[in-house]
C-alpha cells in the first residue's frame, strides 16, 4: 500500500500566488510566471506514490524545487494546490494540532546542516522527539540510547554536540529521527555537508538500518551516486518538475530526456573513478625477513597465490608467489630476498578506471597502488574494480 | 521675515498632554496610588531584608556569588569594594539603591522578556513596540519624572517606574533579537518532530537566545544604576539621594563618595551578570 502519495503538488512562493497558479495551469514556464508576476514557482505539478518500505530518492540541482517538495510533505511548507495523503490521512486539509500529532509519530526528519540543539547533550538532543510526545525520562532515554546504539554512538550520549565531528553530529541526526520510531524518515541531503570518505560510510550504515528497521524513506541529494546507491526508485527533478522517475537502471539506461541523459552522462564511471576509489586495503604484505613459511600460510588463509612484499615503512619491493615460497621453504631458507619478483604491475592513486582497464585484463597479479615515493597505498583486484565500474564503491582507504 | 508656514495655527500638544494627564488622573489616580502602596511594601520590604543581614555575610555571599559565577579576581575585587563602600558610611543607602535596582531589573524582566518575544513573533506588535522603544530611551528623563508624580505620589515607586522606562528596552530589543537569530533549520527541527508553540519557546528558541537575552539583562542593570541618581530628584532616596543632596549643599567630597560607590555596585553587578551569557557557551568550548 502507498504509504505517501502526492497528487497534483503546486507550491508557487509570493504574497498573490492565484494569478500565478493561473498562469502556470495555462501552462507558461516558471520564467514567464516570474517575470508577469513575481512569483516564484517551487514545486510544479508533481504526482508520485511511495510504497511502505520504499527508499524513494527525489535527486536534482540546487533550485530544483526537491527541498521545498520535501517540506511539504511534512507540512512546514504550505502546498499552493494539490493533495498529500500521509497513510491515508490528507494532509492539506489538517489542523495544526492534526498536524503536529501526524509530525510526531509518523515522520522523523534529518537535515543537510545536522540541525542540532547546542545547549543539549547527544541524549537530549535524540530525546528531543520523545520528549515534546510528553513521554516520561525513563522512558525516553531507554528509547534514545537504544537509537544512540543503533547509529554506533554508544558511550557518546553526554558529550556536546559541538564535541563531535560530521559525521557523527549526522549520526546524531539519524537517531533522532529514528528515536521515534517514526514510520517516514524525510532526509533532507544528509550527507551532503560531510566529506566523501565520511559519507560513503554513512550510505554504508543507512542501508544497514534500513535493512534492519525497514522505514520509508525520502532521501534528497543533487549527487547521482548517492543516488543509484540509496534509492529503490529515484525521481529526478528540474524546475519544479519530475522529469522522470524510474529504478535506477531504468534512468541509468533509458533517460527520458536530454537533461537526465547530460546529468547520466557525467557518471561514466570507468572515467569518474580513480584507482585511489575501488583499490581495497592491502592487508596481506610481507617484508624479507619473514620467512616463506609465514608467507606460505598468509596465502593459504586469505586464498591468494601470490603476496606484495614491502619493507617495514612500506615501500614496495615486489611479489612472490606461492611456488617460489614452496621451494625456497624446501630448501631451508629462512629469508625471502631471493625470490622477490621485480616485476609488480604499478599504477598511481589517480589514474582512471579506463586506463586500467587493459592492464587488469592481461595482469596475473593484482596491481599495485604506489605513491610517488614507492609506497604501497593500496590494492587493486578485479572484484573491487567490477564494483567499482558498477557504481558500488567501497571503503577502500586504510 | 515671515515664513509660510507661519500660517497655519500652532499645534497644542502640550495642552493636550496637560489635558491627558489631568483626565487620567481622575479617572484612574485611585488605583494608581493603590498600586503603588503595594509596590513601595515589596521594595521595603527588600531593603529592610537587604539592611538587616549582618553586612559581613552579604559581603561573604557576594564574594562567593563572584568567584562560582566569574573567578578569583572579581571576587577579590567584590570583597574589597564592597568594605570600601561599608568603611565610608555608605552602606544603608548603598542597600537601598541595590533593592530598588534589583525590583526595577526584575520588573523589566518581567515585562521586557514577553514583550520581546512578542516583538519577535508578531511583526504587527514589532511594528508597534519598535518606535515605542525609541520614545523610552531617548526621551529626557525629566519629561516622564515629573507627571509620575501624581499617579504614584513622591517615593520609590515613580523612581522605579521610571527606572523601568529607561532600561527596560534593551531587555525587550535584545529579546526580540536573540530570537530572531535562531537558525531557521533549527526551527524546522522544532516543528518537523511536532512541537508546540510553548515547547519551540521553551525547547528550542529561549535556550539558543540566552546569551542575547542576558546581554539585555545586564545593559538593563547598568542603565538601571545609572537612572539612580536622575530618580533621586523624586524621592528615590539611596546612594543618588547622597548625590543629590552633595550637590544641592555643593558638598564635593560627599557627592564623589556616593559616585564611587554606584561605580562599585556597577562593576561588580556588570561582570557577575556579564559571565552568566558566558557560562552557555563554555558547554562548547570544553
Amino acid at each position: 500500500m502507498a504509504i505517501i502519495k502526492v497528487e497534483h503538488l503546486i507550491k508557487i512562493y509570493g504574497s498573490d500566488t492565484d494569478k500565478a497558479l493561473k498562469l502556470l495551469n495555462q501552462g507558461m514556464d516558471n520564467e514567464s510566471i516570474k517575470k508577469q508576476t513575481k512569483q516564484v514557482v517551487g514545486v510544479r505539478d508533481v504526482s508520485f506514490q511511495v510504497e511502505q518500505g520504499e527508499s524513494f530518492v527525489i535527486m536534482g540541482l540546487s533550485g530544483s524545487g526537491k527541498s521545498t517538495l520535501l517540506r511539504c510533505l511534512n507540512g512546514l511548507i504550505k502546498a499552493t494546490a494539490g493533495k498529500i495523503i500521509i497513510d491515508g490521512q490528507e494532509l492539506t486539509g489538517m489542523s495544526s494540532r492534526q498536524l503536529e500529532e501526524l509530525r510526531r509519530k509518523k515522520m522523523g526528519m534529518v537535515f543537510q546542516r545536522f540541525a542540532l540543539l547546542p545547549h543539549r547533550t547527544v541524549l537530549g538532543n535524540v530525546g528531543y522527539g520523545l520528549e515534546v510526545q510528553g513521554i516520561a525520562r525513563d522512558k525516553r532515554d531507554q528509547q534514545a540510547l537504544q537509537a544512540i546504539e543503533m547509529v554506533g554512538l554508544k558511550g557518546w550520549e553526554d558529550s556536546y554536540p559541538a564535541n563531535l565531528s560530521g559525521g557523527m553530529q549526522q549520526r546524531v541526526g539519524i537517531a533522532r529521527a529514528l528515536a521515534t520510531d517514526p514510520d517516514i524518515l524525510l532526509m533532507d541531503e544528509p550527507f551532503s555537508a560531510l566529506d566523501p570518505l565520511i559519507r560513503q560510510e554513512m550510505q554504508d550504515e543507512l542501508l544497514e538500518i534500513q535493512n534492519k528497521l525497514q522505514k520509508t524513506i525520502i532521501f534528497i541529494t543533487h549527487d547521482l551516486d548517492e543516488a543509484l546507491k540509496i534509492g529503490e526508485r529515484i525521481a529526478l527533478m528540474k524546475d519544479g518538475k519530475i522529469v522522470q522517475m524510474g529504478q535506477p537502471e531504468d534512468i541509468l539506461l533509458s533517460p527520458a530526456t536530454e537533461y537526465v541523459a547530460r546529468f547520466v552522462e557525467n557518471v561514466n564511471y570507468s572515467r569518474a573513478l580513480t584507482a585511489s576509489s575501488v583499490m581495497v586495503k592491502a592487508r596481506n604484505v610481507v617484508h624479507p625477513k619473514d620467512g616463506p613459511m609465514t608467507a606460505l600460510h598468509i596465502m593459504e588463509k586469505f586464498g591468494m597465490s601470490s603476496l606484495f612484499v614491502t619493507d617495514r615503512p612500506g615501500k614496495l619491493l615486489g611479489y612472490i608467489n606461492a611456488d617460489d615460497a614452496y621451494e625456497i621453504a624446501n630448501q631451508g631458507i629462512r629469508q625471502l630476498d631471493t625470490i622477490i619478483k621485480k616485476d609488480a604491475p604499478v599504477t598511481q592513486p589517480d589514474t582512471p578506471l579506463c586506463d586500467l582497464l587493459d592492464v587488469m585484463a592481461h595482469t596475473k597479479v593484482p596491481v599495485a597502488v604506489i605513491d610517488e615515493t614507492n609506497h604501497l597505498k593500496g590494492v587493486l583486484v578485479r572484484g573491487s574494480v567490477i564494483a567499482g565500474l558498477a557504481g558500488e564503491r567501497r571503503e577502500t582507504y586504510e | 521675515m515671515s515664513s509660510m508656514m507661519d500660517s497655519i495655527p500652532p499645534i497644542p500638544l502640550g495642552k493636550w498632554t496637560d489635558q491627558a494627564i489631568d483626565y487620567l488622573q481622575a479617572e484612574w489616580g485611585e488605583s494608581t496610588q493603590a498600586f503603588a502602596t503595594g509596590m513601595e511594601e515589596l521594595i521595603k520590604g527588600l531593603q529592610g531584608f537587604l539592611i538587616n543581614m549582618p553586612p559581613e555575610l552579604l559581603i561573604i555571599i557576594f564574594g562567593l556569588l563572584a568567584w562560582w559565577l566569574v573567578n578569583k579576581k572579581t571576587a577579590l575585587f567584590t570583597i574589597i569594594g564592597l568594605m570600601f563602600i561599608y568603611n565610608i558610611g555608605l552602606w544603608k543607602v548603598s542597600m537601598d539603591t541595590l533593592a530598588l535596582v534589583i525590583g526595577a531589573v526584575a520588573l523589566c524582566m518581567l515585562i521586557g522578556i514577553p514583550l520581546g518575544i512578542l516583538a519577535a513573533k508578531n511583526t504587527t506588535a514589532h511594528r508597534i513596540i519598535s518606535p515605542v522603544l525609541d520614545f523610552m530611551q531617548t526621551l529626557p528623563a525629566f519629561v516622564y519624572l515629573l507627571p509620575a508624580i501624581p499617579f504614584f505620589g513622591l517615593g520609590v515607586v515613580p523612581a522605579i517606574l521610571t527606572t523601568i522606562v529607561f532600561a527596560m528596552p534593551p531587555v525587550i530589543r535584545l529579546t526580540d533579537l536573540g530570537l530572531k537569530q535562531v537558525p531557521e533549520e533549527l526551527v524546522e527541527l522544532g516543528k518537523s518532530f511536532g512541537s508546540t508553540f510553548l515547547q519551540m519557546l521553551f525547547k528550542i528558541e529561549l535556550p539558543l537566545a540566552r546569551a542575547s537575552i542576558l546581554a539585555g539583562i545586564n545593559q538593563c542593570i547598568m542603565l538601571s544604576l545609572s537612572m539612580v541618581v536622575v530618580a533621586a530628584m523624586i524621592g528615590a532616596k539611596g546612594l543618588g539621594g547622597v548625590v543629590w543632596t552633595a550637590i544641592q549643599q555643593l558638598k564635593m567630597g560627599m557627592g564623589f563618595e556616593a559616585g564611587v560607590a554606584i561605580v562599585i555596585l556597577a562593576i561588580i553587578l556588570d561582570r557577575i551578570t556579564q559571565n552568566l551569557g558566558k557560562t552557555t557557551r563554555r558547554e562548547n568550548d570544553i
